[in-house]
């Protein structure tokens, strides 16, 4: 079972993080495993999923989608029906909730265009839990709603000033305060990366969306899918929906990354398909980085993706063959944006879009191997009414009201 | 040369040794080289020359300030051995501190070949533990450099002891918990700590650092410390004064820890 009990994906993973760390990641990795294993917690984490967060989300038959598409049947996990828009309900819950176990009263959180900083906000207000979030400044104007919500549900929101000024300088900061304020302060990072035990502790709080599907399929078609495919950025919903399906060795499991303008051009966030190993934030994985070891900016339209490194479970599956990474490019998600949303009703979150995109790429291959027509999860991360100013822009709908279609 | 050797001269005039940081290519790499050597001259026993990094999680703003203006600079990772090769000639031993993945994606047998060629004494690593640390600990015997790691407040005596046996050199124990920069006041943890750490250690000398600014508080922590760790204060006197603030600064330092 992985990781070890250092935080070991084989290579991947691990602790890199100054000493005064250690003992509150030791503290918390205690308190995690301990709570995992009793009742009471994991029975009052379920129930808040359930009353308050409303999962199980649905496993929705797309006909519509999949008669558009042809050949084949195409599911999607509707995580973007939980209470605030995205799988990440989920990990901020179950580390709030630790939190409170832990006796502590402050979380912090990092995020980029704001939806783990809304989460985290939602799940401190829910578990009155002072909450600070780190955001960076160019970050903070770009989603200036995002920071008008957050505010509203009392959170603190610090503009970051450092570095590039984004969702890397955000992590930045909030891992200094946690350094100097970790007596009473929780850091609740929001993906399946950092420094042990975060990979593994975030996926077990999100690994229900994948036990949640299996069910589902099973239920609703009779056998477990073809397929599954998810969007990667520090890889907390692809983790989540895997996880399940990992020791099913017929299901493929295919992650999307951020492609950019393309993996050629550079400008891309493909940490696995166009990066290198390496050390970022805390644990050793794929990152982007120039020959000296010098984090390089990421690019993607979806600022949910936009993160130069990935979690080191992903790193293992990847290098075990177990999962397949391809890079997704920012057309290639638009296109499947609008379709999703002409075809079924759905606005998708642009990372989600990425999933959706990625799996019709691979269905005509999928088929020809399979011989027949597959059934795909596609894990539908979150909803888009967080991007419409961006789908609006792409789309040129704000400058002349054009249709699209 | 050994950072041992600082801490033995230093010891044997009966004060505690003054250690003084400095980011390579910071104004320039020029420019750095000549206020690594400005320091010695004023009075420092040992020299850490940072490795500018993209990521510095453990530096507060004087010191990110100054790496992201190394960085915009272009310094890049053989600047910084050429900066330890300019200075390591100039009579007390130099050591780098870097994060992590710079040391690594150079290779950490290549890095530690360069830099013992360059003169280098060793490496502090601010985000490497011992229990991560297997090719490092390879790589250092292989070429006989230093290794210092960290150990903080929250440290237990089981780690501090674990880390302590993985040093050589000397220790660098924060002395508070938090990032660099200049404090008003040294940390009371200090010599709590530092007397946690001489328990485990044996012989070892053990350096504090993070917050000293001035002669008098250098004094303060000299008194219960065998090194007396300076970064940002010399980056802000380098970055404010120039030459001439750095060496009143270091002088100053220095005057705080002779007899």
């Amino acid at each position: 079972m992985l990781p070890d009990d250092r935080g070991h994906f084989g290579p991947y993973g691990g602790r890199f993080v100054p000493e005064a760390l250690i003992a509150a990641l030791d503290e918390l990795d205690a308190h995690y495993r301990k709570a995992m294993a009793d009742p009471e917690f994991t029975g009052e984490f379920e129930r808040m999923l359930r009353d308050y967060a409303g999962t199980p989300s649905l496993l929705y038959d797309a006909t519509h989608l999949s008669a558009h598409v042809g050949g084949a049947r195409i599911l999607l996990k509707r995580e973007d029906l939980n209470h605030t828009g995205a799988h990440k309900v989920r990990n901020v819950l179950g580390q709030a909730l630790l939190t409170k176990r832990m006796g502590k009263g402050r979380v912090i959180a990092e995020t980029g265009a704001g939806q783990h900083g809304v989460a985290s906000a939602t799940a401190a207000a829910y578990l009155d839990l002072e909450c600070v979030v780190y955001m960076g400044e160019v970050d903070t104007k770009r989603q200036a709603l995002n920071v008008a919500r957050m505010k509203m549900l009392g959170a603190t929101v610090i503009p970051v000033t450092t570095g590039s000024r984004t969702l890397k300088d955000a992590i930045n900061e909030a891992l200094r305060d946690w350094v100097t304020n970790v007596d009473d302060t929780h850091y609740l990072l929001g993906t399946a990366a950092g420094p042990h035990p975060f990979p593994a502790m975030v996926r077990d709080f999100v690994r229900g969306i994948g036990v949640e599907a299996r069910a589902q399929c099973l239920a609703l078609t009779g056998a477990l899918p073809d397929a599954v495919a998810a969007c990667v950025g520090g890889g907390s919903n692809a983790i989540g929906i895997f996880h399940a399906f990992v020791p099913d060795a017929d299901v493929r499991l295919y992650g999307f990354e951020a492609g950019g303008d393309g993996i050629e051009t550079g400008r891309h966030a493909a940490s696995i398909t166009g990066g290198s190993h390496g050390v970022l934030h805390g644990s050793r994985s794929y990152l982007l980085q120039d020959e000296d070891g010098q984090t390089i900016e990421s690019h993607s339209i979806s600022a949910g993706l936009d993160y130069p490194s990935v979690g080191p479970e992903h790193a293992w599956l990847h290098d075990q063959g177990r999962a397949r990474y391809q890079p997704v490019t920012d057309a290639e998600a638009m296109d499947a944006f609008a379709l999703l949303c002409r075809t079924e009703g759905i606005i998708p979150a642009i990372e989600s879009a990425h999933a959706l995109a990625g799996a019709l790429r691979v269905l005509p291959a999928l088929r020809e191997e399979l011989g027949h027509e597959p059934t795909v999860i596609v894990n539908l991360s979150g909803r888009g009414d967080k991007d419409m100013h961006t789908a609006g822009e792409y789309f040129g709908l704000f400058d002349s009201g054009e249709v699209i279609g | 040369m050994s950072a041992s050797v600082a801490f033995e001269k230093a010891r044997a005039e009966g004060r505690a040794a003054l250690v003084g940081y400095l980011p390579a290519g910071f104004p320039s790499v020029a420019e750095g080289i000549g206020a690594v050597k400005a320091m010695i001259e004023s009075g420092v026993d040992l020299v850490e020359i940072g490795l500018p990094y993209s990521d510095p999680v453990m530096d507060g703003p004087v010191i990110q300030r100054a790496t992201e203006q190394a960085l915009a600079g272009g310094v890049r990772t053989r600047d910084v051995l050429h900066t330890v090769e300019a200075v390591a000639g100039a009579g007390v031993p130099v050591l780098i501190m870097s994060y992590w993945n710079p040391v690594e994606k150079y290779g950490v047998d290549a890095f530690a070949r360069d830099l013992a060629a360059a003169g280098g004494a060793g490496l502090i690593t601010p985000d490497l533990i011992p229990d991560e640390a297997q090719e490092w600990l390879a790589a250092s015997d292989a070429h006989k450099l230093d290794r210092i790691f960290l150990v903080s407040p929250s440290s237990t005596d089981e780690r501090i002891a674990m880390t302590v046996a993985h040093c050589r050199g000397f220790v660098y124990a924060t002395a508070v918990m938090g990032v660099t920069g200049a404090r008003d006041s040294t940390s009371s943890a200090a010599p709590t700590l530092v007397a946690r750490v001489k328990a485990a250690a044996g012989n070892l000398p053990v350096g504090v650092g993070l917050g000293v600014r001035s002669g008098a508080q250098a004094a303060e922590v000299g008194a219960y410390a065998d090194g007396v760790i300076v970064g940002s204060a010399l980056v802000s006197a380098l970055a404010d004064g120039g030459l001439p603030a750095l060496r009143t600064l270091t002088q100053d330092l220095r005057s705080g820890l002779t007899p």
